[in-house]
Formats: structure tokens, sequence, C-alpha cells
């Protein structure tokens, strides 16, 4: 039965093996943005093979440290994801630790990903899900193995509790750290026992995050903090156009500047290399460059805005139809006509993007960055320093915020810091930092988007047609995701949420026409879902106050098929106190639901008008996102979504003005305060099933349902976003 | 050369007296615990103590610090900070953590000034402090637990 060999110890560094062979090699299969609960949930359990040695590596000091293959950009999957190993392996949670995967596709892809190593679409906790408890049962089935055989005793007998090795007959026992060596050496389980959930210690419980301590001392290490010997550091000065190119430029002044080493033209512009930041922007302000905006997009946001309201008038590409709602319409007793405008969005991170690259004695590289793409990153680093993916090694630190910033089809910011490494001669570790201001005016932001609906119901209020057109600029054509993610001129990560409703509208149409402007727009907390819930949930209000029916009702109404929805519907309309709202003047209820990325949120805001403005009182939600791992992680998650995008909702956008952008700090683009944030309740449904993410599910319902209560409590439908509340008055 | 005296350590800086606080301390002492998160004073990820007052480090010029003694996230200390750092892990407020050290900062001030701070004055005190987690609840939680613990 058992196997005596007596050979290495247990933690097996995962080996880093070459992958994608060639440099620069990016054509690869991408599989991404599931559009439904059953694409978001992860792979199956037959699937997925057990490897303890790539994710656990336990210490003869009785340490676990869980191997992270996610970036933790604050989603707290760095929890979940060890919670979820621990609990199979029977660890005690004070001996966890983690530690960041490097880069490593064959062991470290994220499987609702394909190939790549990667994080976004909420999909961490999903796609690892059975992955990490396989590894988990495997390494304590090897525990359990090597008892039975020192002890010689059936293996049958033995129990793994708490951090603890027993076999109860014979009163025996070892810690994990006394068994790890020799039991590595064991065979690995290919079909271990899985825990049944009455088993599980960890998961559905409150535990404490492991990063809290790191996280209050000052002493987690961000890539802004990462600090090489003889460190030197780079900003860039970029076009203030999108797409214009460095013409030519005077650095004279600039190396004048104390502290500045080099001035060193790159592709994106010209990078100033300092002793330190401060030097560094100094440097950059003396700098004169002139720019060829030839090739760059000189329009305004709001003359993009207009074409995009010329070009809704026609049908766009049909992203699903059924029915005939163009005839739907005319038998309709009442039709709503509406537009709805989003602007361009920053992510704005409290971290700056920033990375750190240096050459090794060995002639490879070492890149120190939060990586959020890492399959894509190293393979673009590499090929602009001219090795092979390989040669490049990334150390993964805390991300200070990403919101989707980090995850670029292009690695932009990683690539312009090889080219400034390259361009410096490779001499000492270059740290490239991007200033606020870099940082917000850089682009990369949520794409401006334009709705147009038509809806009309009959005599009864039931809806009969939905004609839906939207244009808004893809996020993935013309990128190496673009052959995985587009369909029919298509983009899924741009439509989700809209074009698959899961209400039952009997003649519908979702018409998109692409936005051709030369501005970079990437993923943001929720991506599509961003723009889609709050169309659909404003307009469904809209229908609902039209048929004259309770909107939670008109709601469950359409949903009959959708057992989740309505679920978590019912619970937060049920804990908001919905049917006894409060009836003072200027307050209100409004209610929204929708799922992204197999995740099923409804939010009930309380809302109070005031001269010009609201108060939002309160925000009651409620989630199903399959088994609740770490139930506290998840509120904490829905907390700071509502907190994430509420100042979306009031008032930030990014504008251009003849192509520049006029927003460059947090005073023109001001986040959420202490002083405006809501009390947030959170609600989490019960269940078995698979568990689902929860980075992003928390933003697509606070914007509609914020709307909807300005029109329980003013009267006036709001639309847009932001919020246009300037003909609110308070009681 | 100009002296800087960091949780209680003198230093000895060369550089320029203009050079923001933030800098010198991240830069030449590499305390990288205090955060830059904007430089023009909007977000409070750069607070540390001058002589216990909490202020915005990218603000503040080197040249002007003098003798005052500089405190940063590393090197607090004392009922209050102990109390503050605890609250915050007892209802784990971090998320991405980045803005927390200013946040941390800005508590022991308010809390070392008032022990019993309502709502209206952790707003008053922390509002400059932006987190873009949305971690403001458990903030405001943390803040009265601290309070609860220290009273």
């Amino acid at each position: 039965m058992l196997n005596a060999r007596r050979p290495n110890p247990l933690p097996v560094r995962p080996s880093r093996r070459g992958l994608l062979a060639g440099a620069g090699a990016l054509v690869v299969a991408f599989r991404l943005a599931p559009k439904s609960a059953r694409a978001a949930a992860g792979p199956n359990l037959a699937d997925v093979k057990a490897q303890p040695n790539a994710f656990v590596r336990i210490g003869a000091d009785d340490t676990v440290t869980v191997i992270i293959k996610h970036l933790d950009m604050g989603q707290g999957n760095t929890t979940g994801l060890a919670t979820i190993l621990a609990d199979e392996l029977g660890a005690d949670w004070r001996q966890v630790r983690t530690e960041f995967a490097p880069a490593d596709a064959t062991l470290y892809n994220n499987s609702l990903m394909g190939p790549i190593q990667g994080t976004g679409g909420s999909t961490a906790i999903a796609n690892s899900w059975f992955q990490l408890r396989k590894a988990g049962a495997a390494a304590r089935e090897m525990l359990m193995a090597e008892a039975a055989f020192r002890w010689k005793v059936p293996v049958s007998e033995i129990t793994v509790t708490d951090g603890i090795v027993r076999h109860a007959p014979s009163g025996r026992q070892a810690r994990f750290g006394e068994l790890a060596a020799s039991a590595a050496s064991l065979p690995v389980p290919s079909e271990p026992r899985l825990k049944d959930p009455s088993e599980w210690r960890l998961i559905g419980q409150k535990i404490p995050r492991l990063d809290s301590v790191a996280k209050t001392n000052g002493t987690a290490v961000y890539s802004l903090d990462i600090r090489r010997p003889n460190q030197v550091t780079a900003v860039v000065a970029r076009a203030p156009r999108f797409g214009a190119t460095v013409k030519g430029f005077d650095a004279a002044a600039a190396r004048k500047v104390a502290g500045v080493l080099d001035v060193v033209q790159v592709p994106t512009g010209v990078a100033v290399i300092a002793r330190d930041t401060w030097a560094a922007m100094k440097g950059r302000e003396a700098l004169t460059v002139t720019w060829d905006d030839s090739t760059a997009e000189t329009r305004s946001s709001d003359a993009i805005l207009a074409e995009y309201r010329e070009r809704a008038k026609g049908p766009g590409l049909t992203a699903s139809e059924r029915g005939d709602p163009q005839a739907a319409l005319k038998n309709a007793a009442t039709v709503i006509e509406a537009e709805f405008t989003f602007p361009y969005l920053a992510h704005a991170a409290m971290e700056p993007l920033n990375a750190t690259i240096e050459k090794a004695a060995d002639g490879g590289y070492d890149v120190y960055a939060g990586f959020q793409f890492q399959t894509i990153e190293q393979a673009t680093m590499a090929a602009i320093l001219g090795v092979t993916p390989d040669r490049v090694r990334l150390h993964c630190n805390w991300a200070g915020g990403s919101f989707g910033r980090r995850a670029t089809p292009t690695a932009d910011y990683l690539a312009e810091a090889a080219a400034v490494f390259k361009a410096s001669g490779e001499k000492a570790p270059v740290h490239l930092v991007w200033t606020r201001e870099d940082d917000m005016a850089g682009g990369y932001y949520r794409p401006t988007v334009l709705h147009k609906v038509r809806a009309g119901i009959d005599a009864k209020g039931a809806v009969v047609a939905w004609d839906h057109v939207m244009v808004g600029k893809s996020i993935v054509i013309g990128s190496p995701l673009e052959a995985m993610l587009v369909k029919n001129g298509i983009d899924s990560t741009t439509v989700e949420g809209a074009s698959d409703t899961p209400y039952a509208l009997p003649a519908y149409r979702f018409g998109v026409h692409n936005g051709r402007e030369g501005v970079p727009v990437l993923w943001w907390r929720s991506v599509g879902h961003s723009h889609t819930a709050h169309v659909m949930e404003v307009m469904i209000d809209e229908l609902a106050h039209a048929a004259n029916v309770d909107p939670v009702a008109y709601r469950l109404s359409l949903l009959t098929q959708a057992p989740r929805l309505s679920g978590v519907l019912k619970l937060a309309a049920d804990r908001a106190g919905w049917s006894a709202a409060p009836r003072e003047p200027g307050r209100g209820l409004g209610v929204a639901v929708h799922e992204s990325f197999g995740s099923y949120v409804a939010m009930v805001a309380d809302v109070t008008a005031q001269d010009a403005g609201i108060r939002v009182n309160r925000i009651v939600a409620a989630v199903d996102v399959g088994v609740p791992v770490n139930p506290d992680v998840i509120r904490a998650q829905v907390e700071g979504a509502v907190g994430f995008a509420l100042s979306a909702v009031l008032r930030n956008r990014i504008t251009l003005k003849d192509g520049q952008v006029q927003e460059h700090n947090f005073d023109a683009y001001e986040p959420t305060r202490m002083s405006e944030m809501p009390k947030v309740e959170v609600h989490i449904v019960p269940s078995q099933v698979a568990p689902t993410g929860i980075g992003e599910p928390g933003v697509p319902c606070l914007g509609p349902s914020i709307a909807n209560a300005v029109f329980a409590a003013t009267g006036r439908r709001l639309r847009s976003l932001p919020l246009d509340l300037s003909g609110v008055k308070g009681a | 050369m100009p002296k800087l005296t960091v949780n209680g350590v003198a230093h000895d800086i060369d550089a320029d007296p203009d050079m923001p606080l933030l800098w010198v301390l991240r830069d030449r002492l590499d305390a990288t615990g205090t955060k830059y998160g904007c430089g023009i004073a909007q977000c409070g990820a750069c607070t540390v103590h001058l002589d216990g007052q909490p202020v915005r480090a990218c603000q503040t010029r080197l040249g002007d610090v003098g003798t005052a003694q500089v405190t940063t996230i590393e090197g607090v200390s004392g009922r209050v900070a102990e109390a503050v750092q605890a609250a915050w892990r007892k209802l784990d407020v971090v998320q991405c953590g980045y803005c927390q050290s200013g946040q941390i900062m800005s508590a022991i001030g308010l809390l070392s000034g008032n022990a019993k701070p309502s709502d209206a004055e952790i707003d008053g005190a922390m509002d400059g402090n932006i987190c873009r987690c949305g971690t403001y609840q458990r903030i405001r939680a943390a803040i009265h637990e601290a309070a609860r613990s220290l009273a």
C-alpha cells in the first residue's frame, strides 16, 4: 500500500518551464469573459489534476505556504484561495502563509482564460475551486499515508484536523512538519477524496484575512516599494494626445537638474532617468518635447459622443435578436424611448502604475510588479528585451488596487518599462514610475458608451417589445485577444449584461456599433456590466412605473426562469423593508438586480434628495456566489464596490478637449470620501453550488438602484451617468 | 546638511530643502510604508506625524521639518496606535491596503486628541484620506472599536 522510499523534501519548488517558445509569441489561444453562469463556473472536478507540489509547501516548522497564482489587488483572493486548500489539507489557519506564484502557464494558467496565467473576470475562486481542493486533499492523503507507514496502522484510521495528523486508537499524533519531508516522496494520489461540506472547518467561516497585519504596519511590499541595489527611477514624458509621437526633444535643461542621470527616447515618449523620484519628476518638468499629432486623436469627448448619437440611428451589428421588436412596438400601448450615455472612466487605483526591471548575472531579467496577465506580460517584455520568455522572471507583489487597469492586452506599462530599461543600457535596475497625473491621463479607460432603447408595453403593462442599440469602443478588437473574444464583429465583453438579458422579453433586438476613436479603452471593474446593467435596470424600472406595477414585483414576473436572480431580489427587498418604504418627502428606495460573472446581486438604495445633490443613506445588498468561501471577504467586496462605484454614479468622468484629457488628479476626478459612504448591509445566500467571484459583481447594481431611488424620491428620471443632480431639490 | 529625525533616529539628508518629505522618506531612507498617492495633498496616503500631528508628507518640504519629530507607520507606538492597529485587524479593514498607512496615521491623530469621536468628527478627520477600495464603513467601525478599547 505504501511506498517506503525516502526521497526529497516535500516542497518541490515549482519549476519555471519555458512557455510560448520564441520571443514575442503573442498569438495565444484565449478564452475569457464568461457570459453565462455556466461558463463562469470553474472546470469540472474530473478535469483537474491533483498538483500539491505546485500549490503547497509544508515546512519543517509546520508552516503551510499556499502558492497563489493570481494577483491580489485588494479583492482578498490570497485569503480565499488559501482557505480552499487549507481546509482540504486540514491545516490550522494560524499556520497558513501565502506566496505569489512565478509566471508559469503550464502550472498556473487560469482555466477560464485557457492557457493564460492571469486574473480578471472575477474568476480566481471559480477556476481554482477544484484545483486547490484537489491539491490540498492530495497533500493530506500523502501526510496520512506517511503517518500510517510510520505507525504501522491502517491509513483508514488516520484523521487530520487543525494541523495535526492523528491515529485515535493508538493515541499517536504528529505535526505536519514532522511528516512533510518524507511524505513528499510518496506518489501523488490522482483522485484524492474531497471533503464533504459537512467536514469543512474553514470554508464558509469568518476567518482573519492573511494580509491584515502586513497592511497595517507598513511592511506589506507593493511594487512602488521595491528597492534594488543601485536602483534608479524613470518617469516618461508622454504625448498629451493619444496616438501622437515624438517629433523632437531638447533635454539640455533636464540634464542639468540635480540627480538626473539620463534622458532617453522610447516608443511611448521620452524617459528621464534619475537618482530618485523627485529628481526624475523635476527633470521631466525641465524637458521640452514637441509632438507629431498627425496620427493622434484630436477630438473632444463631446464630439465623439455626438458621432455615437448619429450612428445609433442605424441598426448596427446584431448581437442578439428574437421576435420582431419593430412590429411589436407598433402595436404597443405605451412606448418609452430613452437614451443613456456613459463617460470614459479612469480606474484610479491608489498605487499608480509602476514596475522595476533589473538584469541578473545569468543574463536573464527580473521584473517586480503587480502582474495581472503574467503570460502576456512576460512574452511582451521578452520580445522587447530580445530573450525568450523564460528568461524574464516575474516577481509579483501586492497591488495597490487595479480594478482592471493592470490587465492590458498590450501589457502597456510593462512594455514601456522594458523599453526604458533597454534604452538605459541595462546598467542599473530601473524603476519606472507613473505619477498620479500620468496614471489618470494615460488612457485605458472604461469606454464611453451610448445606449438607445425603445421599449413597449401592452395595455396590461406587459413588455411586448425591446429594441436596443449601443455604440461603444470594443476593448479587444485590435488586440491579441480579438480572435478569441470577438464573434461577428461583436466584443462579448462590451455587450455582456444586455444582449444576454435574463428578462423574458418576447420581441427583442440588441444592436452594436463599434466606436472608432483613438482613445485606448479597457475593462473597468465589471466591464460591460458597468453600463449594461444600468440601462437594463433603469429601463425595467421605467416600464414598471408605466405599467403601475411595483418594481420588485414587475421584475419577478419577468424572472420566473431565473431562480437565483429572483432569490437575491426577494432577499434584498425583504431585508431593506421594501414593502414599508420610507414615506418622508424627498426620500425613496430604488432597486436593481443583475447577474455578472456567474454571481447574482440585488441592491436596494435608500436615498434622500438634497438641493442639487443626494445623500445615499443605505445600501442593502443580497448576493448569491455559490459556496461563500469567506463570507467576510464577500461582504467586504460588496461594501467596497459601493464605495468604489459611488463616485462614478455621482460625478466621475474623464473628458477630452481637442484630444487632451482634462482630469489629471483627484481634485478633478474625486473618488468617494468617508463622509459620503452609505451604510452597506450585505446578505449572503447560503449555497452549495460551486463558487463564483465577487470582485466585480457588487458594482453593476449600485448606479441603477440609486437612479431608481432618485426617481422614487423626486419623480425625476435620471438615466445617464454620472447622474445630473443639478435640478434636484431637497425636501 | 539637513538633519531629519524619523521614528526616533536622526539622519543626515543630502537633498534639496524643497524635496517633499514623502520622497525623502521613500527614496532616501527606504521607509516605504508611507505611500505616494497624488502628490497634491488630495488623498492622504502619505500621512505622517510631525510632533504627533498628522500632516501630508507630499506637501511638507524637507526644509520645513526642522527639529520636528517625524513618525511614520513603521514607527508608531503607544496605547492609541496599538488600539487602532488592533481594531483594523479585528475588523479586517484592509483590501488592497495601499491607503491604510495614511488612514491609520490619521486615525491615530484623531483618537489622540479626541477619545470618543462622533461619526461627524470621524468624517472631519478622515475625509482627506481616500480609499479607492471603499473600506470606509470598516474604517469608521474600527475607529469606534479602538475608542471603545481605549475607554
